[in-house]
């Protein structure tokens, strides 16, 4: 049933928009059940799913709710299908707490977020970038996710493979995190999952009896047992020991809960991906991610036209962050500027990881920052550095 | 005439040892609903490993840690959405939800009343106590009116909620009701439920003797399932019992029963002629 969409040839492209691609990518890394609830800018998303997925054997269904709608992706997920919802802000925040329980009974899903602006209703159809910090810290409790900024049409697609290639490979939630412009921006796009072998959880083998369904292996990943397979585990939202039932053994749960950030910090070679334009010798280093990145590169290439030397620092992994590729690039930058459409959250992680205070462009009125506005800044920084 | 060993039914062959004893307080009814359920998967035959058991929080909520099957235990008010998508995703599966009256009418009472009106082939078995047993004993939708319980400390002023009657407005196909006095007939309705092709709700009026009764002076268990016994009106002498005497009297026994057709099948149909033609 997960299996790679083979109507997808290996040269296809075309001209979709952000959401389109993400529904492409998520169908085509072998994804086949969505839930979803009504909600600007992501709507899309769902839409072409309902038709795509009833297509290749999947189900599409729209719930009740938004906490329903992430619950009924967690449940088909245990029963071992691929399985993604797609919100935007207030139902990014409905969903939190049973985000939470994927991440502690560690069922791989894939949650898009669309963002926009607020705070609550805040404003549907414009965009913003101030659910970074959500993203990572959203439900209660201690525990690690991955999350992805994508930066155009065609990363959508390819991230939102990754995404599942992600959450399946470690057996956790991602989340798909990007703006409002680029989710309904159409760019081309190359359709080339068909050279790409998707991942697939690993499942229990071996007898019953030795099974231990949180087991601490050299990994720290534990194998996951199918419905129907004869393992009849007990899955919960309670702490529990690796035998998955509940406890409150203070060994077990510290163990447990170091294992869940272990399984992330282990494999930080896979997880962490991002994008070093001209870092190397520059002497203003931009620090953005999504349509903010996209207007930085443009500033980046009127800079290095006047001479002035300006780099990109973009993370595509956004959590865990990129702390070490960040403090290597901007090493030798004498001034760091955060354009960001919000009110510090992207700065807030910069200066903790370099330990510096940084220039920043926030814009929260609901547009997006202008390459201009982002050159200018730099421009002017680069001749005072 | 109902005797277990006739029916050659060893609970202890769907309850998981290691987790014995179990945590219910002595006189909880809970126990034995889940022995009804048990007894009613033995007879039906359905296997453990294809037998899936989702449940949320509150004293309900742990009871599927005991049964020998695919267990979830979810989010408080979640197990009817969480069951949905294991539904859709796995047909295979028997999936049931064991739910409290707090978890499904309270907090999960949007799930509640959409999975009625999906129709998903699921089945529902909500355990009623009127109170929310696990946090203390508070009020719950389907707490009596007067009585006390540590949030009502002037007597309950909210009509209780009847969860049988709200489960048939929102259309579900298979509605029931029973006590855990009569446990053959509990375990007779509650496969009549798991074998109903679409959405099946079953209500236990279950009862809980330590934080409940304690706090109301409703007497030891038996005194309190004798109570509900006599509170009751099976629904197949609704129209032989003189119900001016007894206007609150709750109807037992399938109240309502109908074919309307399954949500999966009907998907998985639809899915079939879409994927065959043109697209």
């Amino acid at each position: 049933m997960n299996a790679i969409d083979p109507s997808l040839g290996k040269s296809a492209a075309k001209l979709v928009s952000g959401n389109h691609a993400c529904a492409l990518g998520a169908v085509a890394a072998g994804c086949r059940f969505f839930a979803g609830y009504p909600i600007t800018p992501s709507s899309e998303i769902a839409e072409r799913l309902s038709r795509r997925l009833p297509e290749v054997g999947g189900v599409f269904v729209q719930m009740e709710d938004e906490i329903a709608a992430m619950a009924a992706v967690i449940g088909a997920s245990m029963g071992g299908v691929k399985a993604m919802t797609a919100t935007s802000g207030p139902g990014f925040s409905l969903k939190q707490e049973n985000i939470g329980y994927a991440a502690g009974a560690e069922i791989p899903c894939v949650i898009v977020n669309v963002m926009r602006g607020g705070p609550s209703t805040g404003m549907p159809t414009r965009p913003s970038q101030a659910d970074l910090m959500q993203a990572r810290w959203g439900s209660h409790g201690d525990y690690p996710i991955i999350a992805l900024t994508p930066g155009s049409v065609g990363e959508i697609y390819s991230e939102a493979i990754r995404a599942f290639d992600l959450a399946e490979r470690f057996r956790t939630p991602v989340v798909l995190l990007y703006d409002q412009v680029i989710a309904q921006l159409s760019e081309t796009v190359a359709l080339d999952a068909a050279a790409r072998v998707s991942a697939t959880r690993t499942w229990a083998s071996g007898p019953r009896e030795s099974y231990k369904p949180y087991a601490t292996g050299s990994d720290a990943i534990p194998a996951m047992a199918r419905p129907g397979d004869g393992y009849r585990v007990h899955t919960t939202g309670l702490t529990h020991s690796e035998t998955g039932f509940p406890t409150q053994q203070p060994e077990a749960v510290t163990r447990n809960l170091e294992r869940l950030f272990t399984k992330l910090e282990k494999h930080r070679d896979e997880i962490d991906s991002v994008e070093a334009l001209h870092c190397d010798d520059a002497d203003v280093l931009i620090v953005a991610i999504g349509i903010s990145a996209r207007a930085a590169i443009r500033a980046v290439e009127q800079c290095r036209e006047q001479g002035l030397r300006v780099g990109l620092f973009r993370p595509i992994t956004f959590w865990p962050f990129p702390d070490k590729q960040l403090r290597a690039a901007a090493a030798k930058a004498k001034a760091v500027l955060v354009p960001e459409m919000n009110t510090g959250q992207l700065q807030f992680v910069v200066e903790r990881t370099l330990g510096r205070a940084v220039d920043t462009i926030h814009l929260f009125s609901g547009e997006a920052i202008t390459p201009a506005d982002i050159a200018a800044r730099a421009a002017a920084l680069a001749k005072g550095a | 005439m109902f005797i277990d060993t006739a029916a050659e039914f060893d609970v202890r062959d769907y309850l998981r040892k290691e987790m014995m004893p179990h945590f219910l307080c002595p006189g909880c009814g809970h126990g034995i609903a889940l022995r009804a359920l048990l007894w009613a998967l033995h007879d039906l035959k359905i296997e453990k490993d294809k037998l899936a058991i989702v449940s949320g929080i509150g004293c309900a909520g742990r009871l599927s840690a005991y049964i020998d099957a695919n267990t979830f235990h979810v989010t408080h008010g979640r197990p009817l959405a969480y069951a949905t998508g294991l539904a859709l995703a796995r047909p295979d599966l028997h999936v049931i939800v064991i739910t409290g009256d707090g978890d499904c009418l309270a907090i999960g009472g949007n799930h509640l009343i959409h999975a009625c009106r999906r129709n998903l082939k699921l089945t529902c078995l909500m355990l009623n106590n009127e109170v929310y047993g696990m946090t203390g004993g508070q009020v719950s939708p389907t707490t009596s009116e007067s009585m006390l319980t540590t949030t009502t400390p002037l007597g309950n002023r909210e009509p209780h909620f009847d969860a049988c009657a709200l489960a048939t407005a929102a259309g579900a196909g298979f509605v029931g009701r029973e006590v855990t006095h009569h446990v053959p007939k509990l375990k007779e309705l509650i496969k009549a439920g798991l074998e109903h092709p679409g959405f099946a709700f079953v209500e236990v009026l279950s009862d809980c003797t330590e934080i409940f009764g304690r706090k109301n002076d409703l007497g030891s268990s038996p005194e309190m399932v004798m109570r509900q016994k006599s509170d009751i009106r099976p629904a197949a002498y609704a129209d032989t019992v003189d119900t001016p005497f007894r206007p609150n009297a709750m109807p037992t026994g399938v109240l309502v029963r109908n074919d309307r057709p399954e949500y999966g099948a009907a998907y998985r149909k639809a899915a079939a002629a879409l994927a065959g033609g043109a697209r």
